[in-house]
Parts: structure tokens; C-alpha cells; sequence
């Protein structure tokens, strides 16, 4: 039985010094303190030859990638910092992903915190080897250092120029004591000759040859594929089963039993059929006969949930932010707004189903997993097959999509467990499609009422938020029982609209259904309920929804965030005018329509980035198409700013398909939907025409990967109620609403 | 039993049970993984390959069923992942994730062979039944013009 460490998505984990049992540092770490922590872990091992570069003497210069790539371009963003401080040429480098070495690589990948938490670590790792490079070119030349310079790759010095590459330095340089981090001079930004410019992906050809290798894509010799059966009920667990006939299909191995339990388990465990290929062991799993003790959860349902809602909400729940006499002001107020929000549960859908190979040795383990979060995996394996930490070697692969669901452990616990019990040989656990969206930790189900008061000049009186949801914190965090709402609201208790009176409350709903870090996590949510909710109080009040937002905003000013961490950048909202100005005129916001034609505006400040969508969309016999989408994004430096313009594109459709596809629903305790037919993709066809614009920026970068998502859905829906005058305020948008 | 067919232009024999799905044949038995799986019931398109030059959903294809014929692999598109197709993908930094950009080019290079000069409308057509998740539909289809721009060039010029 493994027991997972007590996790968050923003948690670093770390071997300590004693014997490498897996510590937790902090919950929702902010970028800040993510720069430091990366930079301590810089300085256990400051040769930045050891750690983050390498230079052959033949002058190959391949740089190390200590985040886990799932197609938000760190592997290429990452490395062009290095690169630029490196003052190498980007066409002489080569990237190599990290060895799982918790004293060097601070692995987990997640909360869009790659390039923020990175930034300034790998500017001071690629400047201390660069001055290392000078310093030995000057030696060798019996100069002063101040009177070389770094090139291209190579160190120059003098009239007529001469020059030794990095190759010819290496050896030198890397011996030499390693500059303090700290003071280490950084290139000046206006000198950047790769950092800020449009740079296509490292590894786009393995991509589009075949040859990239995923986790399903491991190999290792003597390979036997696992399929596993397991109660699709959440919370049950196997009764009894009867292996005769699965033995019996040909090409089927073993049949295994298997328990998980504990933080960070989706499952029980199951029975695992072991096979010479995957479709052998689909076979297998169809021919077991088994039994499952559904559990406590078997009578749970979306019409359940449903109830818990309404009875939540028709109670006061637990005041989360109070300024102001709000209650008073919405009984007093000339012009009131009442209304309610649901967002149900979303699985991530990665394209490539969850996996994990593994192989346990009696000296030491070896495992290949998609994971964001190596460090947990190779945790997970040596608790579970009693090896110390050290000795299980971790490579982590290209991931077929993330999105949050691969920074869990569930899938390694399970391999882990598989593993263990094939005797020797390696194992690779396949999830089907059916496994994977059955058995995902889901972004919560919420339900969220609001109410606004508008006074007789248009201002803002009143703000009051009550959600109920099925909070993560509830499952995740030591303290969740106690403060489940500290992981539901985000930047939407940081509202950028000034009222005198605000009140935020919150109640818990119960479920059994597993619950975590889908794309954006909370403010997927939050950006629906809050711009959806402002663009009412905008009709309320007879103000166009921009000049509404503009208004609301007012001055420029510095909003600390709400349950924000004490280094936590406040919200700009300048920033914020910024980003809804630039949307609102590229998209030639206020020009006219074509009847039937509407656009709407959003904007949301998560992850420390400003985002602002306009949405274009035409509703004809109760269909809405969204023709474009306009998006403005200010996330300070752009790294890549052609990688910058991807992840918008990528956050679009997927928070795109959130909005008008379907929903994860629940019945007898399980869910509902199992593959493409029932929970459909968006595709195509229906993919708008979407413009991305990043704000030229020198503050320092923020994150890119998620942040485009809460604005989506409510550009959407307020395009919507613009050509139609019909409000969407529950996702997905159902054929029949705008009917 | 034993089933033969041209897999990339070579003969090929396995050994596999009929209904065996052609993509774990590919996959597991001759480690040809640049197909990938994806859903197992023909709607996503990640498995997509050529059967004798039609795109084909291999995770429903019993491998019995394509003895005789000739299977095109995104292995065995190129000799050195210079088709067309993948030449406009990376440029026009197609893939994300990248995990179902393999099916993605195969149903391209089976809609290019038909029709050399898509519209946008039989763009859609051709590439509905492919999921992407990370969503880069648009960078597809400008891709898709820019392979089939690059072959028009092509064709001019030896004419």
C-alpha cells in the first residue's frame, strides 16, 4: 500500500537530507516563492557544467530541461533563457530532459509556473557558466576578463578579433569556482538576441515524424502490458473474481490483485491482466468475472449534487470575505440582480490515456512515466517496492496532453503495485479511453448565487457571491475539512470592480468523486461566474459591458489578492485596462452587427497574468457558432512569444469545449460518460478564428499555460445574450437554452 | 495464424489472431509506435493510417482484414520526415502535445492525394474525425494550405 504524500499542485517535493523520504513544502506557493525555492535548489549544486549544461569539446552544447513537457513549450521556452545568457546560437543547441535528481531539479510542473519560477534561476545559471567561459578564455589568453566576450558560442578577445569556442574553454571553465548566484551580472534585456523572439518548438519534427516517444511509446525488453479491471463505482472495491477464463485468452500472462489506498489514490486498485500486447490484455479484462462491493458512494448522483446545492444555498454559508453591509445595500437597493451559475465536473481528456512502465529489480527499480510531477512518481515506486528513493530511476517522457491530470500519482501507485507483483519483468499499465475518463480527479461541480445592486447612477452597491462546491481543498489538503472554500474561489474573491459592499460565503457539497487541478482549476469557474455576472450588472445599469468594466475598474490602482500569499503580485489594474482595451480594439469592439450576431467581452487576472477575450458568435435556430475569438494577453516578458500565441490558442479550445460540449455527470456513484461519443471534443469545423495579441511587457513573465481559460466562457456567453438577449448562466450550453 | 501484407513498402508478416485491431499489431508486436491509440472506437483519429492509400482508423481494423493490401505508416510516410505535409507542420509549428499529430498528417497527406488544393470547407470535411486536444486546429489547416500551396510550386515548376 502506498501513501502519497499530502500534495498540491504548487507544492514542491523534496528529499531530505536523512534518507530521502518525501518531504512537502508549502500549499499554493506563489511564483515568488517558486523563484526561490528553484533558486536554494541552484545553490546545492551551483556547477551550472553539472547541471544545466553541457559542452562537448567537439562544441556540442546540449541544455537540460528539469520541467516535464506536455505541449505548453517549455522545452523550448526553458532552454532559450539558458541559451540567452549562454550567449550561444539556439541552432547549435540540443535539450535533454533532467534526470529525476530532487537536489538539482525542482520537477513538478504545474500552476503555470514554469517560465515565472525559472526565470531568474536559469538567467543566473546560464550567466555564472557564461562568466566561467570568459574567465578561463582569459586566463588562457593572459587577459584581463573585462576585456573578452561572450558570442555565439564562443569567447572573443582583441583587434583582430580572436576567439576560443566553449568546446575548447569547457574543461577549464568548469573547474573554476562557480560565481555567487546572486551577483552574477545578467545580460542586459535590451541585448536579448533569442529570449523575446518567435522560436518554433525543439522538438516539432519528432512530433510530426513519429519518433517522439510518449510513455506508451516505453519499450523495454521483455515488456508485458497491463489492463486492469476496477470498480467503477468511486470508493468501491473488487469482491471476488474468477481469473480462469481470462487466463485462457491467448496471450494473457497473469492475473494480479492489487490494493491502493490512501491521499492521492483514484481508485482501490483492481485486478490487473498482464499480456504480450495491449489488445491480449483488453481481451483478458473482458473474460474476468468479477464482482465489486460498490461502497458508500453508490447511490450518488448529478441529481443529488443537485439537491445539495439548492439546500446549501438556501442557507447563509461561511462568510469567506466581508466588507461593507452588502445584505443591507441588496434590501435597500433601487435596482437589484439575482442570479444563478452551475458549472458541472470536466475531465481533462488528455489524448494519450494515462500510463506507466515500470520495471522492479531486487537492487533498484527503473520507470518511464508522463508525469508532471517526477519526483511524486519515483516516491511512489520506491515506497512501494521498499527501494530507497535513489535507486529508482525516473525518465520522464513526452506527455500526450497534461493539463493538470499527469502532476497525479494515481496511475504510478498503480504500475507501482502491477510492477511488484510480475516477478522481475517490466510492465507497462494501459488505461483505455473508458479508464481514463472514468477515473480522473475532475474539476469540482459548482454552483454559485449571486446578487448585485445597482444604484440609480449605475454604480455598484452591492457584490455577494455564495458557491457551493465539491471542493478540493476538502480532499487534498490536511486543513480542507475545516476551509474547503480556500481552494474554490482564486482571483474571483480579487474582483477588479469597486463596491462598498462585498461579501463572498461558501458551502461545502459532499462527493465521492475525485476532485483536482483541471486547466486553470478554480478560476475556470470563477472567470465564468464573475464576467458573466458583471455583463448583467452592465445590461442593469444600460452601460456598454466594456465602458461597464472600464468604469468598475476605475483608477489605476494596486489590488492586493485575496487569500493571496504574502509575495503574491497584486492585481494592476492598469494592466487589466490594458488587456480589455487592446481586445475591445482589435475585435472592433461597438462597431455593428449583423442581426442574429453578437460579441462579448471578458477579462480575468490569474496565474499573475491579464487576460482579455472578445468572443464573435452568430445564434441561428437556437445554435450558437462561434465565428472568432480576440484575445489579449499580458504576461509580462513573453520568453516565446510565438509559444505565448500557442498556448492561447490551445486554452481557447479547450475552455471552448467546456463551454458548448458536455458535461461529466454522475449516477449510481459512478460516471456516466466513457469516450468520444458521450463526452465529445470540439473539432474543426467548429473551431472559431482565433487572434491572439501579447502586450509588449518587461515586467517579469507570468504563466501562459492556463490563464486564457476563464475568460472564454463568459466572452462566449455575453456574445450570446448580445445577439440573442438570452442569459446562459449554467455550462455547458444545452441544445434548448437559446431555443 | 500468419497474416501478410506491405507495411511502408516492404513485405511484412505477423503472426497475430485475426481480430486483432491493426494499431497493436503496428504498436506492440512490431514496436511501430509512431501510431498512436487514442479511444479504441474510431473517434478520435489517432490511430489513423493508409490502407492501400485510404486513411483508415486502425484501432477498428482487425488486422485479417488487411492481408494483401498496403499499409502506410507515419513511419513510413518519408524516408527522412521530409513530406510535404510534415515539412508545413513544423513550419508552421504545428504540434503541441504532439500525440495526435501523427494521425492528424496521415488523414492530411490521404486528403491531399484527392483533392490537391482544399478549400477550408473540405478541410473540415477531411479532418473532422481528428481530436486534438490541445486544440491546433487553425495552425492544421493553415498547414494543409501550405502543403498544398508548396506541391502547386512544385508541379508548376516541373511542368
Amino acid at each position: 500500500m502506498t501513501t502519497a504524500p499530502v500534495l498540491n499542485r504548487r507544492d514542491f517535493l523534496k528529499t531530505s537530507a536523512a534518507g530521502g523520504a518525501v518531504l512537502l513544502v508549502g500549499f499554493y506557493l506563489p511564483t515568488g516563492a517558486m523563484a526561490a525555492s528553484a533558486q536554494s535548489q541552484e545553490k546545492k549544486t551551483p556547477n551550472p557544467f553539472n547541471a544545466w549544461v553541457r559542452i562537448t569539446p567537439d562544441n556540442k552544447v546540449t541544455l537540460v530541461l528539469g520541467k516535464s513537457e506536455m505541449g505548453q513549450g517549455v522545452m523550448t521556452a526553458l532552454p532559450m533563457i539558458l541559451a540567452e545568457e549562454l550567449c550561444l546560437d539556439w541552432k547549435q543547441v540540443t535539450i535533454e530532459q533532467a534526470p529525476t535528481n530532487p537536489n538539482i531539479y525542482d520537477h513538478g510542473t504545474g500552476g503555470s509556473g514554469s517560465i515565472a519560477g525559472s526565470w531568474l534561476p536559469l538567467r543566473q545559471a546560464g550567466a555564472a557558466a557564461r562568466e566561467m567561459l570568459i574567465t578561463a578564455a582569459a586566463k588562457k589568453w593572459e587577459v584581463e576578463t573585462n576585456t573578452c566576450k561572450a558570442k555565439n558560442g564562443a569567447v572573443v578577445h582583441g583587434h583582430p578579433q580572436r576567439f576560443f569556442s566553449y568546446g575548447e574553454l569547457v574543461q577549464d571553465a568548469s573547474a573554476l569556482p562557480v560565481p555567487d548566484f546572486s551577483v552574477v551580472p545578467l545580460k542586459n534585456p535590451a541585448e536579448f538576441s533569442i529570449v523575446g523572439h518567435d522560436t518554433n518548438r525543439t522538438e516539432a519534427r519528432l512530433k510530426s515524424t513519429g519518433t517522439a516517444k510518449f510513455g506508451i511509446d516505453s519499450r523495454p525488453d521483455g515488456l508485458l502490458y497491463a489492463v486492469v479491471a476496477r470498480c467503477p463505482v468511486f470508493g468501491g472495491k473488487v469482491a471476488t473474481f474468477d481469473a480462469t477464463k481470462a487466463k485462457s485468452v491467448p496471450g494473457v500472462r497473469d492475473v494480479v490483485q492489487f490494493e491502493i489506498s490512501g491521499r492521492g489514490a483514484s481508485t482501490t486498485g483492481g485486478v490487473a491482466v498482464l499480456a504480450d500486447n495491449s489488445w491480449a490484455a483488453m481481451q483478458g479484462r473482458k473474460a474476468l468475472e468479477i464482482k465489486f462491493d460498490d461502497g458508500p458512494h453508490a447511490t450518488e448522483s448529478s441529481e443529488s449534487l443537485q439537491k445539495q446545492f439548492v439546500d446549501n444555498a438556501s442557507k447563509p454559508g461561511t462568510v469567506v470575505r466581508n466588507e461593507g453591509d452588502a445584505n443591507a445595500a441588496l434590501a435597500s437597493a433601487s435596482k437589484k440582480i439575482d442570479a444563478v451559475y452551475e458549472l458541472p465536473f470536466a475531465a481533462h481528456v488528455c489524448m494519450e490515456p494515462m500510463n506507466c512502465t515500470v520495471h522492479v529489480k531486487p537492487d533498484g527499480a527503473e520507470a518511464w512515466v508522463p508525469t508532471q510531477a517526477p519526483q511524486w512518481a519515483q516516491s511512489v515506486i520506491a515506497e512501494t517496492a521498499k527501494l530507497p528513493p535513489a535507486s529508482v530511476v525516473v525518465h520522464t517522457t513526452l506527455m500526450g496532453g497534461g493539463f493538470g491530470r499527469r502532476y497525479q500519482a494515481d496511475f504510478v501507485m498503480e504500475a507501482a503495485q502491477i510492477a511488484k507483483a510480475a516477478a522481475g519483468k517490466p510492465i507497462m499499465l494501459l488505461w483505455t479511453r473508458e479508464d481514463d475518463m472514468q477515473h480522473d480527479f475532475y474539476r469540482p461541480a459548482s454552483y454559485h448565487r449571486m446578487s448585485g445592486a445597482v444604484d440609480a447612477h449605475g454604480n455598484l452597491t452591492a457584490w455577494k457571491h455564495f458557491q457551493s462546491s465539491t471542493s478540493i481543498a476538502a480532499m487534498w489538503r490536511p486543513d480542507g475539512a475545516a476551509k474547503p472554500e480556500q481552494s474554490e474561489f482564486g482571483t474571483g474573491a480579487t474582483i477588479p470592480y469597486g463596491t462598498p459592499n462585498l461579501r463572498i460565503e461558501y458551502a461545502l457539497a459532499q462527493s465521492g468523486a475525485p476532485r483536482a487541478w483541471w486547466r486553470s482549476v478554480e478560476h475556470s469557474s470563477s472567470g465564468f461566474v464573475v464576467e458573466s455576472f458583471v455583463d448583467e450588472l452592465a445590461n442593469a445599469a444600460g452601460v456598454d459591458p466594456l465602458a461597464y468594466r472600464l468604469r468598475l475598474i476605475g483608477e489605476d490602482r494596486k489590488i492586493p489578492q485575496f487569500q493571496g500569499e504574502p509575495d503574491s503580485p497584486p492585481l494592476n489594474t492598469a494592466r487589466l485596462k490594458g488587456v480589455l482595451e487592446l481586445a475591445a480594439a482589435k475585435s472592433a469592439w461597438g462597431t455593428a452587427q449583423p442581426a442574429g450576431h453578437g460579441r462579448g467581452i471578458a477579462c480575468f487576472f490569474s496565474f499573475d497574468s491579464y487576460l482579455a477575450a472578445v468572443a464573435e458568435v452568430s445564434v441561428k435556430n437556437g445554435h450558437a457558432k462561434v465565428n472568432r475569438v480576440v484575445c489579449a494577453v499580458d504576461c509580462g516578458r513573453a520568453i516565446n512569444p510565438a509559444g505565448v500565441r500557442a498556448q492561447v490558442e490551445s486554452a481557447v479550445i479547450y475552455a471552448l469545449t467546456a463551454t458548448v460540449k458536455d458535461a461529466i455527470t454522475i449516477e449510481g456513484g459512478r460516471v456516466k460518460q466513457s469516450n468520444f461519443n458521450d463526452y465529445q471534443m470540439l473539432r474543426m469545423p467548429e473551431t472559431p478564428l482565433i487572434e491572439v495579441h501579447v502586450v509588449a511587457s518587461k515586467e517579469d513573465p507570468t504563466g501562459i499555460g492556463e490563464p486564457t481559460v476563464p475568460v472564454v466562457a463568459p466572452a462566449v456567453c455575453n456574445a450570446i445574450f448580445a445577439a440573442t438577449r438570452k442569459r446562459v448562466r449554467r455550462l455547458p450550453i444545452r441544445s434548448g437554452d437559446l431555443v | 495464424m500468419a497474416i501478410d501484407f506491405i507495411l511502408n513498402g516492404k513485405p511484412q508478416s505477423v503472426d497475430a489472431g485475426p481480430d486483432m485491431p491493426l494499431l497493436w499489431v503496428l504498436r506492440d508486436t512490431l514496436n511501430l509506435t509512431g501510431t498512436k491509440f487514442g479511444c479504441g472506437m474510431a473517434l478520435c483519429g489517432a490511430c489513423t493510417v493508409h490502407i492501400n492509400g485510404v486513411a483508415s482508423r486502425s484501432c477498428v481494423t482487425p488486422v485479417s482484414s488487411v492481408a494483401g493490401k498496403k499499409i502506410t505508416t507515419i513511419e513510413g510516410l518519408s524516408v527522412d520526415g521530409n513530406h510535404p505535409v510534415q515539412q508545413a507542420w513544423i513550419a508552421e509549428d504545428v504540434p503541441q502535445c504532439g500525440y495526435c499529430q501523427s494521425g492528424q498528417i496521415m488523414s492530411a497527406v490521404a486528403l491531399l492525394a484527392k483533392t490537391s488544393n482544399p478549400t477550408d470547407a473540405d478541410i473540415d470535411a477531411a479532418m473532422s474525425g481528428n481530436i486534438c486536444r490541445c486544440g491546433t486546429y487553425q495552425r492544421i489547416r493553415k498547414a494543409i494550405h501550405r502543403a498544398a500551396a508548396t506541391h502547386a510550386t512544385k508541379s508548376k515548376s516541373s511542368a
